[in-house]
C-alpha cells in the first residue's frame, strides 16, 4: 500500500481486489456521484498480488449496507470489503455472489412480465459466477449489460 | 391411468419436464387418440374447469385445448377477448389469475409479455399451462412437436431436424430445439442471420452437449433432412418493420425443392403458415402439418387428465 500515496483512513470502507476498470461502476452502486462529504480515494489499475492488476476504493465515514455489496459482487465477484473503524480494520470479508438476485436489478427484456406493473421484484438465477450469468427467471433471458443498470 | 408425480404440475417451459416425464406424456398420447378422434368416449375429466385465457389471438392451440377438455370429458371457461375482460380497466394478470384459479382447477394462459405463465404459476394454486408467452416459451406445441416427429418416424434419437425460418423470434423453435436436443436429434438451423436461433439457446444446447449446425441455404442441407420443421417469419414480433421486410418470404418450400430431399422426409409447420409453403406440397407424403395440428388434441388431452389426477377409463 506504501507505493498508492493514499493515507489511511480513520473510519470507513476499503473496498480492495475490484476487478480493473470496475471501480467507477462501484462509485455509482455506492451513490458516489460529485456531491460527497469525506474523502473518496479510487485507484484504477494498480499492482495486485493475487491477480496481477485491480482497482481499489476507500470511502471515508461510509459503511455498506447488504444490498450494494451484493450489488459489487456482481461485477467484482473477488473483491473484499475492508470496514476500518479508527484507524483498524474491524472487519474484512470477500463479497459472495448470491445463488438468487432478487429485487436489485430490473430485467433487460422489455417486454418481459416483471417490467409491466405487476405485483413481482424481478429476480435472477446466477447461472454462473465467472463470468457473471444472470437469467431472469420469468422470462428466461441472459441479461446483457446489467452492470450498467444495477447503479 | 394417473400419474401423481404430474397431479397439480404446472407446465411452464419444456425445462419443466424430464424426459420421463416428456415419455410419460407421449404415450399416454398415444392412447388418446381414438378418444381424440370420437371413435371412443372417455370422462376421465369428468367434472373439471378449465380456464383457457387467451391475451393473444390463438387458433389452432386455443381450440385444440377446448376439444381436448370436451373430449376428455371437462369443461371450459374462457377468456378470448381482452376488451372484454377487466385487464382494460387496469387490472393486473397477477389480479386476474387469483380471481380465475377461484373458478376452474387449471389455468391456460397465452399472453404477449414474456415471463407472464411463470408470474401466474408463482400467484395460483392450481396448475398453470404455457400456451406461448412472447416470444418465449410454448411447451405443449413442443410436446405434440414431438409426438408428431415419433410417431412418423419411429423415434427421435439420431434423427436429422432442419428448422428453417424466424428462429429469432418464433417460440415453437426454442421450445423444440431444447428438447429435441434432449432426446439425441441432430439439428441443423437454417434462417438469415437477423433470425438465427437467440444465444440462450444455442448456449442450452451446447449444455446438453449438441452442436447445431448453421447455415442460411435450405438447398445445401435438404438432401440430409428427417424432419423439415418450417415456421412462418412472424411480422409481429418485428420491433422495425423494415427488418421484416428484407427478411419476409425468403424460403418457399415447394415440389422442386423437395425433388433433393428424402422419400421419407416428414415435413412439419406450427401453422398458421402465409406463403413459406406451396399448396402443391400438401398433396404430397412429406406433408404432415395438419396431422401434426390434429395431434394436438391427443396430446393436450394427455398432459390434462396427468396434470388433473384423471382416470382413462
Amino acid at each position: 500500500m506504501k507505493d498508492f500515496r493514499v493515507t489511511p483512513i480513520r473510519n470507513g470502507t476499503v473496498i480492495d481486489h475490484i476487478e480493473c476498470g470496475q471501480a467507477l461502476k462501484v462509485l455509482r452502486i455506492i451513490k458516489v456521484t460529485g456531491d460527497v462529504r469525506s474523502t473518496v480515494s479510487v485507484l484504477m489499475h494498480v499492482p495486485s498480488k493475487k491477480e496481477g492488476w485491480k482497482d481499489v476504493v476507500k470511502v471515508e465515514d461510509r459503511e455498506l449496507d447488504p444490498r450494494e455489496v451484493d450489488k459489487i459482487s456482481l461485477i467484482a465477484p473477488k473483491a473484499t470489503i475492508n470496514i476500518i473503524r479508527d484507524f483498524n480494520v474491524a472487519e474484512k470479508y470477500s463479497v459472495t455472489m448470491p445463488d438468487v438476485v432478487k429485487g436489485i436489478i430490473k430485467c433487460g427484456n422489455h417486454n418481459c412480465i416483471t417490467n409491466k406493473n405487476e405485483p413481482v421484484e424481478p429476480e435472477f438465477i446466477v447461472e454462473s459466477k465467472l463470468p457473471v450469468v444472470l437469467r431472469c427467471k420469468y422470462c428466461d433471458r441472459n441479461q446483457e449489460d446489467f452492470a450498467e443498470r444495477l447503479a | 391411468m394417473t400419474s401423481m408425480t404430474f397431479k397439480g404440475m404446472d407446465i411452464v417451459s419444456i425445462r419443466d419436464l424430464t424426459i420421463d416425464q416428456i415419455e410419460q406424456v407421449l404415450d399416454l398420447s398415444e392412447k388418446m387418440i381414438p378418444y381424440a378422434t370420437g371413435e371412443k368416449i372417455t370422462k376421465a375429466l369428468d367434472g373439471k374447469i378449465l380456464a383457457n385465457l387467451f391475451f393473444e389471438p390463438s387458433t389452432r392451440t386455443r381450440l385444440s385445448f377446448e376439444s381436448a377438455m370436451s373430449r376428455a370429458g371437462g369443461k371450459c371457461i374462457e377468456i378470448t377477448l381482452p376488451q372484454t375482460s377487466s385487464t382494460v380497466k387496469g387490472e393486473t394478470l397477477a389480479d386476474t389469475i387469483r380471481m380465475v384459479e377461484a373458478y376452474s382447477d387449471a389455468i391456460v394462459l397465452r399472453h404477449p409479455h414474456e415471463g407472464a405463465s411463470r408470474l401466474a404459476a408463482h400467484f395460483s394454486k392450481k396448475p398453470v399451462i404455457n400456451a406461448g408467452d412472447g416470444a418465449g416459451q410454448h411447451p405443449t406445441q413442443t410436446l405434440l412437436d414431438l409426438f408428431t416427429i415419433k410417431q412418423q418416424l419411429g423415434g427421435i434419437s439420431g434423427k436429422n431436424v432442419v428448422l428453417v425460418g424466424d428462429l429469432k423470434y418464433g417460440r415453437t423453435v426454442h421450445s423444440l430445439a431444447e428438447a429435441l436436443a434432449m432426446f439425441g436429434a441432430e439439428l441443423t438451423f437454417v434462417a438469415p442471420p437477423l433470425l438465427q436461433m437467440p444465444n440462450e439457446t444455442a448456449k442450452l444446447l451446447e449444455n446438453e452437449g449438441v452442436k447445431a449446425r448453421l447455415c442460411s441455404n435450405l438447398e445445401d442441407v435438404i438432401a440430409d433432412a428427417d424432419v423439415l420443421y418450417v415456421t412462418r417469419i412472424q411480422k409481429e414480433r418485428f420491433p422495425d418493420l423494415s427488418e421484416y421486410e428484407k427478411v419476409a418470404g425468403c424460403y418457399r418450400i415447394d415440389n422442386i425443392l423437395l425433388r433433393e430431399a428424402k422419400k421419407s422426409l416428414v415435413i412439419m409447420h406450427p401453422l398458421p403458415r402465409v406463403d413459406e409453403i406451396a399448396p402443391e406440397v400438401d398433396m404430397t407424403e412429406n406433408a404432415k402439418y395438419f396431422q401434426q395440428a390434429f395431434n394436438g388434441v391427443p396430446v393436450r388431452m394427455a398432459l390434462l387428465t396427468m396434470i388433473l389426477g384423471g382416470e382413462l377409463r
